[in-house]
């Protein structure tokens, strides 16, 4: 699906990332963790195309990244789900025309009662026709994890999900990223939160990697 | 359907939902609007004048073309004589259809503007005219002249050339700055609405954004501004047409002064003329803002 090879990645004349080699077998959960500055976000935007590797070989399914065009890179987007930290939204949007944007953009129809249902799922039913700036911090993370699955993604990046949420709401995430793989798709998680590796050991077989010194370390034994 | 026309009433049509991912704008619609409306009021006047000066070229050629004037400057004594002997030469021409002097009334009419009316026609030595019209191709003016001059030394042939091909050059050349003026007005139409639409894309950086990360392909992002801005024109134009030819049924005529602007407006099925206006500012609107989104879309990626 994902695979990086010997990837490195810079900018400014220093070195972010070096030799990251790194494949995301369907189905599999990662834990991508490391100190802030770290490269995390960086890595994971190396992972749906959102920067190209300054060497090395990235490979979004089958096809390598430096020959991919803008229209490629977003078709790609619409396999690939990401949730972000500071998730961002259309504001003029309510946050059920939020969730329905993928398909809206991708030309399909959206079932209202397949978006009812998602919205159960992550608790908005009740936000269905509110505007995003009416949300709370949680509500924020949940839309934006509705939103990058509602297209049946493969895979799910998620970049610190639970940066600004309360304890109670992150392990409601992490429940429902783990559903999400339970379904099949691949999940890879970017976050410092130590707590939160520990409280999925229980629920999910997981892998931690670590990012030190710019490379790509296994932390530990597999949770 | 031919696919080119389908894509057309597809994007007539639009697509609601795809519409709303760009929130409206209300100070570069506005800005939009205006601009397409000033720029086709002024468009149709620079019509209006570009297709008037093209009817006063062709009728300065026309009607001067056929006609000539001759000139009899003759002693008192000697004057009705060497008119009689013009008549007589212009009857026997071939391509002269008609010839006739010019009145004393039609005479002062001619020396008013330059005279004032309290003109005394009578004690002044001023020379005798005679109009005349010519038929087909018109009469050998060399031959004439060469007549002329056997039979009445003292009347010259003036056949319109030397002043008629200026005038009609200098109309040319107002009806060709007419339609500089409106390739002009097209090109600043075109300008405007790229930058409106350029600001509009840097306000909704965000929404740019958002739409990338969800899948959205860069056709899809520009056709949703694309659209709006092309309907703004279409619409902003067709207020500024409608008002410009209502401002030019309205103009007051000159007919009594005479003046070189005489008949400025439309003409018979002309009025039609300005109805191409509307969809050509889309047509700019269209190509201008598609240029300007894939040219922003293209920086950012």
């Amino acid at each position: 699906m994902i695979e990086l090879e010997d990837v490195s990645y810079g900018y400014g004349g220093g070195t972010l990332l070096t030799d990251i080699s790194l494949k995301l077998a369907p189905g599999s959960f990662h834990f991508l963790t490391g100190p802030s500055g770290a490269g995390k976000t960086t890595l994971l935007k190396l992972c749906y195309g959102e920067l190209i590797a300054t060497k090395g070989r990235v490979s979004l399914f089958e096809h390598d990244a430096r020959n991919m065009t803008r229209d490629d890179v977003a078709l790609v987007r619409r396999r690939v789900g990401v949730v972000h930290q500071d998730c961002q939204f259309l504001d003029h949007l309510s946050v059920a025309e939020n969730l329905a944007l993928p398909l809206t953009v991708a030309g399909r129809s959206t079932d209202p009662q397949e978006l009812r249902e998602l919205m159960k799922w992550v608790g908005l039913e009740a936000q269905a026709g509110a505007h995003p700036p009416e949300l709370s911090g949680g509500e924020r993370q949940r839309a934006a994890l509705a939103r990058a699955v509602i297209v049946s993604p493969d895979v799910i990046l998620a970049d610190e999900p639970t940066g600004n949420v309360d304890w109670e709401m992150s392990l409601r995430l992490l429940t429902l990223l783990v559903e999400l793989n339970r379904m099949g798709k691949t999940v890879m998680i970017a976050t410092h939160d130590m707590h939160l590796i520990r409280s999925a050991k229980s629920q999910v077989q997981a892998r931690v990697l670590r990012i030190s010194d710019h490379r790509l370390q296994l932390a530990g034994a597999d949770l | 359907m031919n696919p080119i026309v389908a894509k057309i009433l597809h994007f007539i049509a639009g697509d609601d939902q795809a519409d709303r991912v760009v929130p409206p704008t209300g100070f570069t619609a506005r800005l939009t609007v205006f601009a397409a409306a000033s720029m086709a009021f002024l468009t149709v006047f620079a019509m209006a004048l570009s297709l008037a000066t093209g009817r006063l070229a062709d009728r300065w050629g026309d009607e001067l073309a056929q006609s000539s004037t001759i000139r009899i400057s003759a002693p008192e004594g000697q004057m009705d004589a060497q008119m009689l002997a013009v008549m007589e030469v212009l009857v026997t021409t071939p391509g002269v259809k008609d010839a006739r002097p010019l009145s004393d009334e039609e005479q002062h009419a001619l020396l008013e503007p330059w005279f004032g009316p309290d003109l005394p026609l009578d004690t002044l030595p001023i020379p005798r005219l005679i109009e005349v019209i010519e038929e087909g191709d018109g009469y050998d003016a060399a031959g004439l002249r060469a007549r002329l001059a056997g039979e009445a030394p003292g009347a010259v042939l003036d056949d319109h050339t030397r002043w008629r091909e200026p005038l009609v050059h200098a109309a040319g050349r107002l009806r060709s700055l007419g339609f500089v003026a409106i390739l002009l007005i097209a090109a600043i139409t075109g300008v405007m609405i790229t930058l409106a639409a350029s600001a509009a894309l840097s306000a909704n950086a965000q929404v740019i954004r958002v739409l990338r990360l969800v899948g959205a392909q860069d056709a899809y992002i520009a056709r949703a501004f694309v659209r709006r801005y092309t309907l703004r024109a279409l619409i902003g134009a067709a207020v500024g047409t409608v008002l410009g030819m209502i401002a030019i049924a309205f103009l007051p005529t000159a007919d009594v002064a005479g003046g070189f602007l005489t008949g400025l407006g439309f003409q018979g099925w002309h009025w039609l003329w300005p109805l191409i206006i509307p969809p050509l500012a889309a047509l700019v609107a269209f190509a201008a803002t598609r240029n300007a989104a894939l040219s922003t879309l293209k920086e950012r990626s």
